[in-house]
């Protein structure tokens, strides 16, 4: 070996694949938990970066964004062309799909136009056997001339084999001789066109044959930038040639796919026609419209009942056991202390540090659930299944997932839309996710609603949940239509191969998501809650003269429409730090806790009354974790401040219909 | 030629044409919707979304999709 192994030598890798691939799995298996999660600068899709060492050579590791070809059609595809043309990796590293080798090898085909040397992990051997097609990685290899090692990252296969082929790639010993694909003999001549005129222009460091094919290919960020660099006269040659080659985009694509054809047609194997898979059967049940929908309505009972049956007694552990012990503790520490400093240590500080830890139950399982379903394939088709119904609010299937996830929280419902292509559908799917129920605002519907309602309470909170949903329903209609102009997104997605989930890529899922909301949440959570206890104490020492109280006196003309008082506009007030804040709220304007409190709700609310704070409740502007993702997820105050107003008109005026409602039919 | 949504489960339609915006044509010639590739639809109701077979994926298209896309049906043989 030339490598001296004491010498402190570090390499680059990008590893790059199309969505589907078990990419996550193989970064995961290669860096263990030396990985670090942050963002790509000014942008908020997830960068991920990791090392290993390989005889003494430190390797870092850099998880590009999952592609299916490397145009400016996102801005995933942005990032990842980018990172490789101006990081200039030692070595790229593709896994590629076995079981979809076709559409896999098409990415290949872009990298292959790049300058760093690429080596093929063919992953998912085992999947792609289960389905009856085989390919020879050898012949593959002899064909592409670059190296290929097959893998089955899942079950640890093979990745000793990566390590060794991207060591030997980035040191020169494996031979790297790349068919690299050329464009269709009838674009040759202009594509040489371009280039002649392109060439002196081209600004570093990218590659001049690459920037006149994606000009052919129509794509609007070269275009843009080339746009920018040329002289205005050759600008007008290449923007002439151009138009006459509008349609060349499709051309440059079928002969990427004629190149992958040659390259496999000695190494794939295909099933005969006709053969039924695995995938195929489920799918008759999974993907049919109405057992689809009972399968889902089955799948997503199941999640909701395990978040109640264990996740909703942890959090009770944890509130009296942690939150309540510590409150003890700090009552203890800071008994010769003045009072304002044990206020502030108990209900502004754990106030809202208890908010965050509480809730760490309900959201593993429910990132767990999620990681679950989207590593075994489900997920895709529950967002099929449930493609006709957001459709009618100018969404597509995609968008279900992240307002599903908003039941357990709805931060990472707002952060979950990321997964969707289009801006305006990622935009509205984060404005209708605060009306999703979730599990802090139904504490506080669990709580209220007996006091109202009595044995009609299950009933009750069950209309509530529906009232939301039906509200987000017409909501999407309407923001869609005023906003949008009725625009749909494009619905194109992959329903990936079922296979058996791996619990430490879903492991690692739920740490890292787990980890990201207590980063971003908990901070803001924690300011928050310190800075309405202090309105909520000043300047006087005690609620009723606060100005908190003022607020919510200023609140109370809007109260009275709806029959409520200052003190439950003030409730609703604190819910903004925490949903569940209300019922400690309530405790602290009408004194005593849990039967006491009720005996006095009851006393001064009408059934009327309380039916609609409970429907303000549900509406009501987000908490302030969620108002923070919107404003990081959106990218500026304007959108929030949208989402904050709609909602607190919304909750008014569906708070004040209900209590005049009510009133007339007698309640 | 007729739209890609008017294929029922089970046959096989050629690519000939995709219409639609330039990002639109991209993505699903990304995906492997060039001309005379074989598309086979797997799941067509009439209404709502379908599922599609194309160069070993299942693709789910939303019914306004698949009608951008044009194929030539291809006889059973």
């Amino acid at each position: 070996m030339s490598i001296d192994s004491s010498s402190d030598k570090t390499i680059t890798v990008a590893l790059t694949g199309q969505p589907n691939v078990g990419k996550s799995t193989v970064f995961n298996v290669l860096t263990g938990l030396n990985q670090h999660v942050g963002n790509w600068p000014g942008k908020t899709i997830a960068q991920k970066v990791g090392t290993y060492s390989h005889n003494g050579v430190t390797v870092s590791i850099v998880d590009l964004p999952g592609t299916y070809s490397l145009s400016a059609n996102s801005p995933e595809e942005l990032i990842a062309r980018e990172y490789i043309i101006r990081e200039k990796p030692d070595v790229v590293a593709v896994i590629l799909n076995a079981a979809a080798l076709e559409r896999n090898l098409y990415l290949l085909a872009e990298l292959l136009a790049l300058p760093s040397p690429v080596v093929v992990g063919l992953n998912m051997v085992d999947v792609a056997d289960h389905e009856g097609i085989k390919v020879e990685p050898k012949v593959l290899a002899a064909a592409l001339g670059v190296p290929v090692v097959p893998m089955v990252a899942s079950k640890n296969q093979g990745l000793d084999d990566l390590v060794a082929a991207i060591a030997g790639l980035s040191s020169g010993e494996l031979p790297y001789t790349p068919k690299v694909p050329r464009i269709r003999p009838e674009h040759r001549e202009v594509l040489a066109e371009l280039c002649a005129l392109c060439e002196e222009h081209v600004p570093q460091p990218y590659p001049a044959e690459w920037v006149a094919i994606k000009l052919l290919e129509g794509d609007s960020e070269i275009t843009k930038m080339m746009e920018a660099h040329l002289p205005d006269k050759v600008w007008q040659k290449v923007h002439d040639i151009l138009l006459a080659h509008e349609d060349a985009v499709i051309d440059v694509a079928g002969g990427r796919y004629e190149w992958v054809g040659r390259m496999t047609r000695a190494a794939l194997v295909r099933p005969g026609v006709g053969q039924v898979t695995f995938t195929d059967r489920l799918d008759r049940a999974a993907t049919h419209p109405w057992w689809g929908m009972l399968l889902l309505a089955g799948v997503l009972g199941l999640i909701f009942g395990l978040t109640y049956t264990i996740g909703a007694p942890l959090q009770e552990l944890l509130d009296t056991y942690v939150i309540g012990g510590l409150s003890d503790l700090a009552g203890v520490l800071l008994s010769s202390a003045p009072e304002w400093l044990l206020g502030l240590v108990v209900d502004g500080i754990l106030g809202g540090a208890g908010m965050v830890i509480t809730f760490l139950p309900i959201l593993v399982i429910f990132f767990a659930a999620m990681g679950l379903l989207e590593d075994m394939g489900y997920m895709a088709r529950a967002a099929y299944v449930m493609d006709r119904f957001m459709h009618l609010m100018g969404l597509h299937g995609k968008s279900f997932m992240p307002l599903f996830l908003g039941f357990g929280c709805n931060v990472p419902a707002v952060v979950g839309a990321r997964i969707i292509e289009s801006r305006r559908a990622r935009l509205l799917t984060i404005l209708l996710a605060p009306l999703v129920p979730c599990t802090a605002r139904m504490v506080v519907v669990a709580f209220l609603t007996p006091i109202f309602f009595g044995a009609a309470a299950p009933l009750v909170s069950w209309g509530l949940i529906l009232m939301s949903l039906l509200v987000l329903a017409v909501s999407g209609v309407i923001l869609n239509k005023v906003l949008f102009k009725g625009e749909r997104a494009a619905f194109i997605m992959e329903l990936p191969l079922y296979h058996l989930p791996n619990g430490h890529t879903i492991g690692l899922l739920v740490w890292q998501r787990t980890l990201e909301f207590l980063k971003k949440a908990g901070t803001i959570i924690l300011i928050i809650s310190v800075m309405v206890w202090a309105l909520s104490v000043l300047p006087y020492g005690d609620v009723e003269s606060s100005l908190l109280a003022g607020l919510g006196r200023l609140l109370a003309p809007v109260g009275g429409l709806m029959g409520l008082d200052w003190r439950m506009m003030v409730a609703l007030l604190t819910s903004f730090v925490a949903k569940e804040n209300t019922i400690a709220s309530l405790g602290i304007l009408f004194g005593g806790q849990g039967a006491q409190l009720a005996d006095s709700l009851s006393g001064v609310l009408t059934p009327a009354a309380g039916l609609a704070f409970l429907v303000v409740q549900m509406l009501f502007i987000p908490c302030v974790g969620t108002v923070a993702a919107i404003k990081q997820e959106t990218e500026g105050w304007k959108w929030t401040w949208f989402s904050l107003i709609f909602l607190l008109l919304l909750s008014f005026a569906a708070g004040i219909g209900v209590y005049q409602l009510a009133r007339l039919a007698g309640l | 030629m007729v739209p890609l949504s008017k294929l029922g489960a089970g046959e096989i339609g050629l690519v000939s044409k995709l219409n639609g915006g330039r990002r639109m044509v991209s993505r699903l010639a990304a995906l492997g919707f060039t001309p005379d590739a074989e598309v086979i639809m797997v799941q067509n109701f009439g209404h709502g979304p379908l599922i599609v077979n194309v160069r070993d994926t299942r693709i789910a298209l939303g019914r306004g999709e698949a009608g951008k896309i044009g194929v030539v049906k291809k006889e059973a043989s």
